[in-house]
This record gives C-alpha cells, structure tokens and sequence, in this order.
C-alpha cells in the first residue's frame, strides 16, 4: 500500500515515511547513518530526500531552539477569539501576520473560532497585545486566553513508526488522494 | 472645560472590558456614555479587574481626556470597593460628572 498525496504528484511508500521520521529525530544525520539505521543503500535515502525536497514534502531544515536555554524570557498562551462567521477569514489573517502569533488555527463548535498560540515578554505585555490589537478587530465577539503553565511536547507533524498505524496513515492518505 | 470629552471615539481607542488577562468579555465602549452605561452591563469582576490595575482612570485620563473624572475615579479605588458596591460606586461617579458635562454643552 502506497501513499499518495492530494495533487498526485508523489506517492509515498514506508521507506519514505521511515526516512521521513529519521529526519525529524535528527535532519544532520548522514545519509550513510540513516540508510544503516532503516536497512538501505545510503543512495535510496539520498534519492528520496531529493524527490521529497523536490515536491515540497520537506519544506526545510530548521534548528528547534530551546528558547529557556537560549536565554529567551516570555510567556506562550493559547488564545481562542470567537468571531462573527463573516469577519473570521480577516481577523484569522490579520492574526498571521502579528509578530506575536505564532499560530493560527479556525475551528467550528458551536460558534466559530480562532484558536491561536500566542508569545510574550510577559502577561502584561500579553494583555496589551490583546486589549490593543486582537479585541478591537472588527467581528471579534469574545476573547479566551490560556497562559501555558508547562510544556509536555511540541512537535510538527509526527510519523508513528507502527505497522498498524502506519496502515491508518496510509488509508487515509489515499482517500485523501482519491477525492 | 472641553466638550471633547464627550465625543464619540473610533474603534481602536474605545474601552475593550476584560474579566481577567486576556480574556474578554465582549463588550466595550468608544464614548463616556457608552462606558456609563456598560457599567450596568458587565459583569462586576470585569470592574474590579480594570479598576484596580489602574485601566479606567488612565483610559479616562489619556484617550477621553477628563483629568478630573480620573482623578474621582483613582478615589474610588482607594476606597477598595469590590463587587456590587464596585459597580453602583463606579456608575454614580461617572453618572455625576457626565450630567456635569452633558448640562454645560
């Protein structure tokens, strides 16, 4: 069982899917390393990557940066902005582009909302960031705002190495791809 | 005295009502009437967050430009009032010195 993407440009198989996961435990490892690990020629890993980095599957390599140990102060806070249907695409916008927004998500309860992750220096300087920018969007009806007190994962995009799940993925994927 | 204290403010300078960090209530004011009568409105730990972190008297100081209302209302907060007694102490102060202002112009 393969799996394929939503503009069928590139079908995914498990070798891919396990490169995939190796990358996101460590990107610097070499492709020798990586092939030892997953049982394959160094080549493969190389002509995979390749291909995966060609279709935009890996969009990049990146440095997950302890921002407690790199000194950084501040305060993360997950915000959910209830808003008129009409206005949510604007203000959802208009969030993506604040510096403080690191995310942003839409999400449909009973009403609609917008749920965003949100720094700050501190809660004060979150408050003002709220109260002065957020609040006074036209179509922001309410404001709920949760201060994370501790952090017990953080992650992209996980790829479970598990043949079962794996299988779930993968039928998912190709429904996906069949629509 | 100014009458400008009685104008009508555009949206991103009006009094966005809180009941803790971050969390708002959905209600606001963008005029010193408008702000007397979301006194009734909104819920009296929304008055009690703002008043005692110092918001209404430096909104109604800096953006409504009334020193002297903020100045009864920095006297009220010495008093420490809190639920109820907070929202009809708040609304009588502000009551007062709008029918001061609306009688001159």
């Amino acid at each position: 069982m393969t799996l394929k993407l939503k503009n069928n440009s590139l079908t995914l198989d498990a070798t891919d899917l396990k490169i995939l996961q190796a990358l996101q435990e460590d990107a610097r490892q070499t492709y020798t390393a990586m092939g030892k690990l997953l049982g394959i020629a160094h080549s493969t890993v190389y002509d995979r990557i390749k291909r995966m980095e060609h279709h935009g599957i890996i969009k990049r390599y990146t440095a997950v940066i302890d921002a407690e140990k790199a000194g950084a102060k501040g305060i993360t806070a997950i915000m959910t902005v209830i808003t008129d249907p009409k206005e949510s695409e604007q203000v959802a916008e208009t969030l993506g582009k604040a510096p403080e927004v690191l995310e942003v998500y839409t999400s449909l309860s009973e009403e609609l909302q917008i749920i965003a992750k949100v720094v700050a220096e501190d809660q004060e300087s979150l408050h003002a960031f709220i109260a002065n920018s957020v609040a006074p969007m036209p179509g922001v009806l309410r404001i709920r705002t949760s201060i994370v007190t501790k952090k017990f994962k953080e992650t992209q995009f996980s790829i479970v190495n598990d043949s079962k799940r794996l299988t779930l993925i993968k039928e998912k994927y190709n429904e996906v791809g069949e629509r | 005295m100014d009458s400008r204290i009685l104008r009508n403010l555009p949206r991103e300078k009006a009094f966005y009502f809180f009941i803790s960090i971050g969390n708002y209530t959905g209600e606001s004011a963008a005029s010193l009437k408008e702000f007397l009568e979301k006194i009734n409105e909104v819920n009296a730990k929304s008055l009690e967050f703002h008043l005692y972190r110092g918001d209404f008297e430096k909104w109604i100081a800096e953006t409504i430009e009334d020193k002297e209302l903020a100045e009864h209302i920095k006297n009220l907060r010495d008093l420490s009032p809190t639920g109820e007694d907070l929202k009809s102490g708040l609304y009588r102060v502000v009551f007062r010195r709008y029918s001061e202002l609306t009688s001159m112009f």
